[in-house]
């Protein structure tokens, strides 16, 4: 049963606990991502989203429980964070994170799919097929003006869209989004709507996990809603807008 | 109720003491009468003289020894027709039993004359007359000089002391040496062999284990197992003490870390600041005491004793004023850049080393013991200064009492508000930059009284704070940052691991191993012993 | 490829900074050996071994400059790094002695021969062999460094507890080298040099070739280090300086690249130390003192750190400072020195290189900076 469920899904999480000093981060989580599924994630704080990116990207191993990638062929929970990223998971942090010291450019160029060893990264020179893969990222994200500016005066906004072209950079089979809207503009939080659905539509599986209950909308895809480290209720977003006990602990509130 | 404790007390001590001196009264009554003695050696026939020597050996006479001794050396000389009898000495002839000098030394003195029968009474009348000595330091070395000789001619006069003697400790040393003869004593019966090397298995050192080793290849099997258990009894328990000591030494050799690490485990622990120059706060401590024993040596001797007390609290704000300094004109900027703190308070250590120079000159100052802590004491085989001992007592008394401050008072709590949320403790009125001075303060306040106590056992120079500050680190990082109590641990685990290395690997070497140890301790646990989850301190 | 990686460097000031330093390394031996002594433009041989002396220590900063300016890895250690090279160089030194020691044993060094030793331990073998000697001089700082940064970066050791680490590996070096079992000479060290690959080295010609030779080392460890962090790999570098676990999530295993910098400098540091040896004519275990080590970061910090060429230029500063200031106010050089730490981590965080290059930068940036106004932080 376990076996069938997880060889048709992108990522499977089953019974996946979690305890930091005693406190219970993930009680139990399970969850399963079917290739090219874009799937929204929301909970209030401490539900266990971010801890549950991390069990995924392997920044915490979990005490207990499975966390297997294509088909269920691959254990996530043996690998280091680098080794899983290579495989083809990205995230975006939910604090935009880029490397503030290097151009924009430079930014996506050190994303692009590549050799990752120090020898092949020391004599690396930049192909013309790189140099066009990092154009059309740069319009993507709407910063080709901006491809010779250091990322740290980029504007908040810019940053995430900086911060979603590099996850994009990597090429990767999935794609952990933690708040891509947070602290944009209006206008802002639709366009990276679209931009995701963009991202979706080409084929890539997407995780989004968002506070923003308009952009879950905008995204338009099936929702999970967690709480207290476990699922409480999946659906569409009227489904799970209306099961009384998302009311109780989140919506309502 | 405690009065009458008192009372009961002080007169079971009289009647003690009266106990103890009786025997004394009556050998002083019996010790005036050695004139038979002297009349027996003016006859000059040797069995006289036997006797004589007999007499005075058993007759605890100041001037028997003397006497004895004199006619050792042919320097005992009498006169049979006036019955005198003299000592010639450098200063010229003295009365024998008197020591005065003679007013008109007779005419025809010759000297008392000694036959190899003489001779041979006289070498153990020496050994017992040291051995009746009243000086109970002198019975002891006696008691251990027949120990070594193993004298079977000294047996009798030891047979004879034992029961008299009251000092347990010269009793012990009789015991051993009876034991000795009689366990090398080949006409002694196997029982009374195989007793004597139970005795030698009391004395518990490796002089015993020496002596029962070192029996000759003919004596009795019994005897010799008997031996050689005894003496494999000694090894292990000296095995035992050896382990005690080492354990008791690095406890004290952790306390002396654990001062010098306390202070930064607030700093570094509590506050996440990297401060170099917390071995120059101990050596201002230090410096402090020196500073106060001057002062106290030309206007007030006699409060010599008290030293220490009064420069505790004024190192404490000697270098908590100068900890305080710092943080307003130079830390506060660098906040969050510890990297950066860490280079700017090394360049403070240099400044404040050179200061201290510059004043006090480069050489060590002494600072002197008051007299609760100079001299030592025994503990089972284990001997022990005070000043050792006292700075375990101390090391312990500044963590309770850091520990109290921090847990029990109003400054404490907002410590650890500012440490655990600095926005939120800030948003509930606590004023950040005030608290966090007074944290650096205190951290750096404790450092100067850990200088106090290190003053007693350490050079007190402008380097001695440096040699204490990557101790102090590893303390710090080894037991977990931001924990005290994993400081304390630290602390006493280093010491106790360092004094266990030393007797295998030399203390320079040990201390490699260590400092390699904690290297290698440090990947496997990053965070130390007792990590606290949720502080960060990483760059 | 080779000749790629190392051109890609090169950029303008790093190309007149190579100018200035070849430009010297000619320049100062030329006069010292062809100028008559009372000629003003000479420079007597005191000098050439001093300057010689600031070569090396400029080429321990550049070591220090790439991992703690481009990676963010504060070494309170490089000195170690630096003393081993000095040692294995000591090493070859010591066997070329020969005979004319003090009890003229033509194996043993004085030293061993007075701790009564009978034979060479094993690991003074091959020494003799200049060759052997200069692969130890990068290999022995290198492997320490390798394994050491193996362990370290894997376990994630970063911030001050690499840096208090690497202060304790230098420390027990120290402890080590002073005892007289290690076969290192113990307190005194290795010294009374004679020939250095059959040359006095006392000899004038040989200083101001160790002279020429330092520069030259600065120059080739200026186009490494400045082809290094201006490869990819250099980028690399930066960014686990500015955002550690965001270089781990896009895939570059970061432990890797911190023990590969971390042990390229480390070899630079060890060909510093191989340097200077010869020219002070001693190396002993002060050399591992954590003094050292941290006086190093402070000339990298002065000259901006994350500027190769603010290495230099701090290195050079500040020991001229030191020795302008022990030879007037002995006295006042352990205030001055800390006086510049405190300084420049306060006021001068990037440097007197780096401030100057942000200075030009804004003036040139000025005019289009009024259109587009900085934005907010």
């Amino acid at each position: 049963m376990t076996e069938a469920l997880a060889a048709n899904a992108l990522l499977y999480l089953d019974d996946v606990k979690v305890s930091f000093d005693g406190f219970k981060a993930l009680k139990g989580l399970s969850l399963t991502i079917e290739p090219g599924e874009m799937r929204a994630i929301i909970g209030p704080n401490g539900a266990g989203k971010t801890t549950m990116m991390d069990c995924i990207t392997g920044k915490t191993r979990p005490d207990e429980g499975e966390v297997l990638f294509e088909g269920g062929t691959i254990d996530l929970t043996r690998l280091d964070e680098a080794t899983i990223a290579e495989l083809g998971i990205g995230r975006k942090f939910q604090k935009p994170t880029v490397f503030e010291s290097h151009t924009v450019e430079d930014n996506l160029y050190l994303a692009l799919k590549s050799d990752r060893g120090p020898f092949a990264t020391l004599f690396h020179r930049l192909s013309g097929t790189e140099a066009a893969r990092i154009d059309e990222l740069l319009a993507t994200i709407k910063l080709t003006e901006r491809r010779g500016d250091l990322a740290k005066n980029l504007s908040h906004g810019q940053k995430q869209w900086l911060e979603i072209g590099m996850l994009l950079a990597q090429e990767p089979k999935l794609l952990l989004v933690d708040e891509p809207v947070a602290g944009m503009t209006d206008a802002e939080t639709m366009e990276t709507a679209a931009l995701l659905r963009r991202i979706h539509a080409s084929g890539k599986s997407v995780v989004v996990v968002e506070h923003d209950m308009a952009f879950v909308r905008e995204l338009g895809v099936k929702v999970t809603v967690l709480h207290e480290g476990g699922v409480l209720s999946e659906g569409s977003i009227d489904h799970v807008a209306n099961d009384p006990r998302v009311i109780e602990v989140y919506l309502g509130r | 109720m405690h009065a009458t404790v008192r009372r009961l007390a002080r007169s079971a001590l009289l009647i003690l003491a009266l106990l103890t001196a009786l025997p004394v009264l009556t050998t002083v009554a019996r010790a005036q009468d050695i004139s038979g003695a002297l009349a027996k050696l003016t006859t000059d026939s040797y069995a006289d003289t036997v006797e004589a020597i007999g007499q005075l050996a058993a007759s605890g006479h100041p001037r028997a020894a003397a006497i004895v001794q004199g006619i050792q050396d042919g320097k005992l000389e009498f006169d049979a027709a006036s019955k005198t009898v003299a000592l010639r000495t450098a200063a010229g002839l003295v009365d024998a039993a008197k020591g005065e000098a003679l007013a008109s030394p007779p005419a025809g003195l010759s000297p008392v004359r000694a036959n190899n029968r003489v001779r041979g009474v006289l070498a153990a009348a020496m050994g017992s007359l040291t051995l009746m000595s009243p000086d109970p330091a002198k019975r002891r070395e006696a008691a251990e000089a027949v120990y070594k000789s193993r004298d079977a001619g000294a047996l009798a006069t030891l047979e004879a002391a034992i029961p008299k003697e009251a000092d347990t400790r010269v009793r012990a040393a009789f015991d051993a040496a009876r034991a000795a003869i009689v366990l090398y004593k080949t006409d002694a019966t196997e029982d009374a062999r195989v007793a004597a090397s139970e005795v030698l298995k009391a004395r518990g050192d490796q002089d015993a284990v020496a002596t029962l080793r070192g029996l000759p290849g003919d004596t009795p099997k019994r005897v010799r197992d008997a031996a050689e258990g005894a003496a494999k009894a000694i090894e292990t328990s000296l095995a035992m003490w050896a382990s005690v000591q080492n354990a008791v030494y690095g406890v004290s050799l952790g306390s002396v870390l654990l001062l010098a690490a306390i202070g930064l485990a607030i700093t570094f622990g509590v506050m996440g600041i990297i401060n170099m120059a917390h071995g120059e706060m101990v050596m201002l401590g230090a410096y402090t005491t020196f500073v106060v024993q001057e002062v106290i040596r030309t206007h007030a001797p006699g409060l010599f004793d008290w030293s220490l007390a009064i420069a505790i609290p004024l190192a404490f704000l000697v270098s908590g004023a100068v900890g305080v300094a710092i943080e307003r004109t130079i830390i506060r900027f660098l906040y969050g850049r510890p990297l950066e703190t860490l280079l700017a308070t090394w360049g403070l250590s240099l400044i404040l080393q050179q200061t201290v120079r510059t004043i006090f000159g480069a050489n060590n100052r002494e600072v002197g013991a008051p007299s609760w802590m100079s001299g030592s004491f025994e503990f089972g085989n284990l001997t022990m200064t005070w000043g050792r001992l006292w700075i375990v007592v101390f090391a312990m008394a500044v963590f309770v009492g850091l520990i109290m401050i921090l847990k029990k008072t109003p400054a404490g709590l907002q410590m650890r508000a500012v440490t655990q949320n600095r926005a939120m403790a800030s948003a509930m009125g606590i004023r950040t930059p005030f608290v966090d001075a007074l944290t650096f303060g205190l951290g750096c306040g404790i450092a100067g009284i850990a200088g106090v106590a290190l003053s007693q056992i350490d050079n007190v120079s402008p380097n001695l704070g440096q040699s204490y500050i990557i101790d102090s680190f590893m303390v710090v990082v080894f037991g977990g940052v931001g924990n005290l109590w994993g400081t304390l641990v630290g602390a006493l685990t280093l010491g106790v691991v360092n004094k266990f290395l030393e007797p295998f690997a030399g203390a320079v070497l040990g201390k490699i191993l260590v400092l390699v140890f904690i290297i290698l301790f440090i990947q496997k646990r990053p965070r130390g012993l007792f990590a606290l989850k949720g502080r960060a301190v990483d760059a | 490829m080779i000749t790629h990686f190392l051109m890609n460097g090169l950029d303008a000031r790093v190309r007149i900074a190579l100018v200035v330093i070849v430009a010297i390394a000619i320049l100062v031996p030329a006069s010292n050996l062809l100028l008559p002594p009372s000629s003003p433009f000479h420079v007597p041989t005191y000098l050439v071994t001093l300057f010689g002396k600031y070569a090396t220590y400029a080429v321990l900063a550049l070591a220090l400059d790439l991992v703690w300016g481009y990676c963010g890895i504060l070494s309170l250690g490089h000195g170690a790094f630096f003393a081993l090279g000095g040692y294995a160089m000591g090493m070859y030194l010591m066997r070329q002695i020969g005979t004319r020691g003090v009890y003229g044993n033509p194996i043993l060094p004085d030293f061993m021969v007075f701790l009564n030793w009978k034979e060479l331990p094993w690991y003074w073998y091959g020494f003799d062999h200049f060759a052997f000697a200069m692969v130890m001089v990068v290999l022995v700082p290198g492997i320490l460094a390798f394994v050491f940064g193996w362990f370290a970066f894997r376990s994630r050791v970063t911030g001050v507890y690499l840096s208090i680490i690497t202060q304790a590996l230098t420390y027990a070096l120290l402890l080590a080298f002073f005892r007289n079992d290690m076969g290192f000479g113990g307190n005194n060290g290795l010294t009374d040099f004679k020939d250095i690959v059959g040359f006095n080295v006392q000899a004038q010609g040989t200083r101001a070739s160790l002279f020429a030779l330092s520069c030259l080392l600065v120059a080739a460890g200026l186009v490494l280090t400045a082809a290094i962090v201006n490869s990819k790999l250099g980028k690399v570098l930066i960014a686990i300086r500015d955002a550690e676990s965001r270089t781990r999530f896009i895939g570059y295993r970061v432990a890797t690249y911190k023990t590969f910098v971390f042990t390229v400098s480390a070899m630079l540091a060890g060909l510093a130390g191989a340097l200077y040896v010869p020219q002070v004519g001693i190396i002993n275990p002060s050399e591992f003192s954590p003094g050292n080590s941290i006086e190093a970061v402070i000339w990298v910090a002065v000259g901006g750190r994350g500027t190769l060429v603010g290495a230099i230029v701090g290195a050079v500063a500040v020991n001229w400072g030191k020795t302008w200031f022990t030879g007037v106010l002995p006295s006042f050089w352990l205030f001055a020195l800390g006086g510049l730490f405190v300084l420049v981590t306060l006021f001068l965080p990037k440097g007197i290189v780096g401030t100057w290059s942000e200075w030009r930068a804004k003036r040139r940036a000025a005019p289009p900076a009024d259109a587009t106004p900085a934005p907010a932080e």
